[in-house]
């Protein structure tokens, strides 16, 4: 507090909330060090000896393994780069019938787990599934061998599948992106002569790097993770060996490892690409949000390719995957509609709903205090923990409960020494490993968005806060607060939305007789009982879909523009 | 206002954290690799008769890494699991005590108890072949090595080799053959494979149904889970099921068990528990709600199991399959089964 006041010059504690900066910092750099124990623990076992495990994986199916990831994450990030990027872009900047309600609905495919769409799916295009049927039909094909039907359950199922439901990431940012542009650019290219395609890539494609390479991350550290969809597509990604070392093997030493070789992967394409847009740095103008931007009015062939672009993945994403789940649900509907059942979505709402608002704090602790004073130990940690999103549910889940367990054991025997009672598990095994767990999973998220909405709040901003005689926490509070609003909100949400479908994780780490939807989803799609899951699954998507709507309304509000006027052809 | 917010937090942990209540009298907790839908009904079965409460707690993974981190605090009494592998692990892990032995002496046969005690089996599962009645004559394949046979050349389904029901098999051809015996086997039935290995044993009939495939490997209860789901009673009419090898060793089992944890903090109740599940009781309950085969010599098996009738089943010692696991898996690396 007294540095804050000499610094400042006079008035440090208002509202009590006013911390000193080096407080701040110490507070940060706390609980970086805290939500990076989990990754920190997956490494740390790691180190331990595994074995003969890698010369055996690199000399049979190692090689396999790191193509088939290569591929998957190359077709993955390339499909949600153009769909998220492509319909950011024409949703921001066109005019076309139907814009407005696509706005939204582009969201939806986000309230989809991936593994949710691979049953929906499955259920669809297999030898048994609908359509095939009715190309036999129409047909009067006989077996399997009188025709060719792309298998689903491939590669190229798992690349269609995660794209689409994955590139709602980079939509949400990209689209944010492209709202905050500056009119005074587009307008200086508008006099300059550049047309909308090279305005795109010379100006705003630029503008909206950052916010588009944190989306394709994103999705990308989650195509990493995933396990129940390349499981069920029998897709052999390093996942997949990750699994066979730890549960077929018994090592979980070597699923360690292999968790470690796959965020180092992680670390450096992230590095390349902070690396070569280290001379970069974008502030918005403040004023010129408020101000219309202009927009392209299409007509024609463009009219048509743009409304399909936007109907494409919704359909696939959203529409067909739903309509397969109602109608199994419908028919399942007795067997699932139990009392329990309406216990697992409250249990769902509660703990998705608390993390949310965890790893909101979490990250802007972070992402404040790095703001503040940057530091080495601070970013490290932050980076180390972002990482969470990267490891397979199920490894994360078991690094939560080793620092966690080793707290209450360490405490435990203290108490044990000096007072002779046994504190037992005070942490581990109760919901707070579980939303701890969230936290440090959807970190990434979280601290994705707050750090580059707050990257654009301009430095002079603080400065003048500052000389003004408001301390740190009360400028954080009365001027970037109000102005990342929507960034935050967003996170919230999309948080919020990826706890209600975390799986693995929760399962490790919930207590005894304690269910949320997507384990009890789990019980029945593990088993490939699709139609027991239908009510489950279609319940988890409904619910993730509140927030979804309430964030599609807050994107378009955070331009308080009407932009059906104004358009340049 | 940071205040209200940290106290508002705090209240929230410490609400979260005492919703758990572990080690209580008149309880006993369960750590389950077995679905909730089965062992519910015998576990509220349990309470009824002896007011003991059995809370739960099922996961597919990491049950291992989480007793072993909770260390002498895991509330965990028991752990239940439904095959070998998962048992063993957890024994050699040193997570497991011994139970006397004695105790089980009429409910369960030695082969399916850990010889220190260490774990038990409840029930056995038979690994069992599925022929399409359409397309494969009855006795055209009678026997695991039968589907090396290079004649079911792009005939034969299975799920993944390297599920632990798939593992727990390989690991037996290893006993009897030997490694380079099961890798010549595990070759030859890659080269037979109608597709990429793939969904459950339950989608493995499906296939047969559908015409991907002739044959299938599954355990046989699927075969009474599908008789029960109306969409897919089909696909179990569309099969003949072949108990194998019962001119030679017989049918390759695996078990469903039970281990006490080291540091079970119920352990009397836990016991209980076991000897409950042991019983008559259970044993039939198993029999006749999920179609297992009692480890219980004398327990009435369900209608489905009695019009199979009586087989010859493979009496090697559960150890010895544990014990080859790892190298069942690595040879499915070697011969690259699943990559199909």
């Amino acid at each position: 507090m007294a540095n804050a006041s000499t610094l400042a010059g006079f008035k440090g504690f208002r509202f009590g909330f006013d911390l000193p900066q080096k407080s701040w910092t110490l507070a940060s750099v706390f609980v970086a060090i805290l939500v990076a124990l989990p990754v920190a623990a997956v490494i740390w076992t790691a180190l331990r000896p595994s074995g003969d495990i890698w010369s055996h994986l690199i000399s049979t199916s190692l090689p396999g393994y790191v193509s088939t990831t290569l591929w998957l994450m190359l077709g993955v990030g390339t499909s949600v780069l153009l769909t998220g990027v492509t319909t950011a872009w024409l949703m921001t900047m066109c005019r076309f019938p139907g814009r407005r309600v696509f706005e939204w609905l582009l969201l939806l495919p986000l309230a989809f787990p991936a593994y949710v769409i691979a049953y929906a799916y499955t259920d669809l295009l297999e030898y048994s599934g609908a359509v095939q049927i009715f190309l036999r039909m129409a047909f009067d094909w006989q077996a399997p061998q009188d025709y060719w039907f792309p298998e689903i359950r491939s590669l190229g199922g798992a690349v269609t599948l995660m794209g689409v439901v994955l590139y709602p990431y980079v939509y949400l940012l990209a689209r944010a992106a492209f709202l905050e542009q500056s009119v005074n650019v587009l307008e200086v290219t508008r006099v300059l002569g550049h047309g909308p395609w090279r305005t795109f890539f010379r100006v705003s494609l630029p503008a909206a790097r950052p916010a588009i390479v944190i989306g394709v991350a994103l999705a990308l550290m989650e195509t990493l993770n995933d396990f129940g969809t390349v499981d069920f597509f029998a897709v052999q990604t390093m996942t997949a060996a990750l699994f066979d070392v730890w549960q077929g093997m018994g090592s979980l030493v070597g699923g360690a490892q292999i968790a470690t070789a796959m965020l180092a992967f992680v670390v450096l394409l992230i590095s390349v690409e902070r690396f070569s847009r280290r001379q970069q740095k974008v502030y918005q103008n403040v004023s010129s949000r408020f101000r219309e931007l202009p927009s392209y009015h299409l007509e024609g062939l463009p009219k048509l390719l743009a409304f399909m672009a936007c109907l494409l993945p919704i359909l696939i994403g959203f529409v067909i995957p739903l309509i397969v789940l109602i109608r199994l649900a419908v028919i399942y509907f007795d067997e699932s509609w139990t009392v329990d059942f309406r216990t697992y979505v409250l249990n769902s709402l509660m703990l998705s709903a608390i993390a949310a608002a965890g790893a909101l704090l979490v990250a802007l602790l972070i992402a404040y205090g790095q703001r503040l004073r940057g530091g080495r130990v601070i970013s490290f940690a932050a980076r180390i923990a972002s990482l969470g999103y990267a490891v397979p549910g199920a490894v994360l889940g078991v690094g939560v409960l080793i620092p966690f367990a080793y707290f209450d054991n360490s405490l435990d025997a203290l108490m044990r020494e000096m007072f002779g009672i046994s504190t037992g598990l005070l942490l581990s095994g109760t919901l707070v490993a579980v939303v701890f767990a969230y936290v440090v999973r959807f970190l990434a998220v979280a601290l994705g968005q707050v750090e580059s909405s707050l990257a654009k709040v301009s430095p002079s901003l603080d400065m003048a806060a500052r000389t003004l005689g408001y301390g740190a926490g009360e400028t954080l509070l009365r001027y970037h607060m109000p102005l990342i609003r929507g960034g935050m909100l967003t996170a919230v949400m999309i948080v919020f939305v990826d706890c209600m479908k975390e799986l693995p994780a929760t399962l490790i780490l919930r207590p005894f007789n304690f269910e949320t939807l997507a384990t009890h989803v789990y019980w029945f799609a593990s088993d490939e009982m699709l139609g027991e899951a239908a009510l489950g699954s279609l319940t988890i998507v409904l619910v993730g879909l509140i927030p979804v709507l309430f964030l599609s309304t807050m994107t378009a509000r955070a331009r308080s523009t009407r932009l059906s006027s104004g358009t340049v052809t | 206002m940071a205040k209200k917010c940290v106290v508002v937090w705090l209240s929230v942990v410490i609400a979260l954290a005492s919703s758990v209540s572990a080690g209580q009298v008149g309880e006993v907790n369960v750590y389950s690799y077995r679905k909730p839908k089965l062992i519910d009904p015998m576990f509220a079965a349990f309470t009824e008769q002896t007011g003991i409460k059995v809370n739960s707690v099922y996961a597919k993974q990491g049950m291992l890494a989480k007793l072993q981190s909770e260390g002498r605090n895991s509330p965990a009494d028991l752990v239940f699991t439904v095959d070998i592998g998962r048992l063993s692990d957890i024994h050699k892990a040193g997570l497991t005590q011994s139970v006397d032995r004695s105790m089980f002496a009429a409910d369960i046969p030695d082969n399916y108890m850990e010889p220190n005690g260490h774990w038990f089996g409840l029930t056995t599962r038979a690994r069992i072949i599925v022929a399409s009645k359409e397309r494969i004559a009855p006795m055209a394949i009678s026997t695991y090595e039968d589907l090396a046979d290079p004649k079911w050349k792009g005939r034969i389904c299975t799920r993944s080799v390297k599920h632990p029901y798939m593992v727990a098999l390989t690991a037996s051809m290893i006993a009897y053959h030997g490694l380079a015996g099961a890798r010549t086997w595990l070759s030859g039935l890659r080269d037979n494979l109608a597709r990429k290995p793939q969904g459950n044993d339950r989608a493995q009939v499906k296939a047969i149904k559908q015409g991907v495939c002739d044959i299938a490997v599954i355990n046989h209860y699927y075969i009474a889970k599908m008789l029960k789901d109306p969409e897919q009673v089909p696909w179990a009419e569309a099969v003949n099921v072949i108990f194998p090898n019962q001119a030679g060793r017989g049918t390759h089992m695996n078990v469903s068990g039970v281990a006490l944890t080291k540091h079970a903090p119920n352990k009397d109740n836990a016991i209980k528990l076991m000897a409950f599940l042991a019983s008559e009781t259970s044993q039939e309950m198993y029999a006749q709600k999920n179609a297992e085969y009692p480890v219980k010599p004398g327990i009435a098996w369900s209608d489905l199991q009695n019009s199979w009738g009586s087989f010859k089943e493979d009496s090697l010692s559960m150890a010895v399959v544990a014990d080859n696991r790892a190298a069942a898996i690595k040879l499915a690396d070697e011969v690259n089964f699943n990559g199909g």
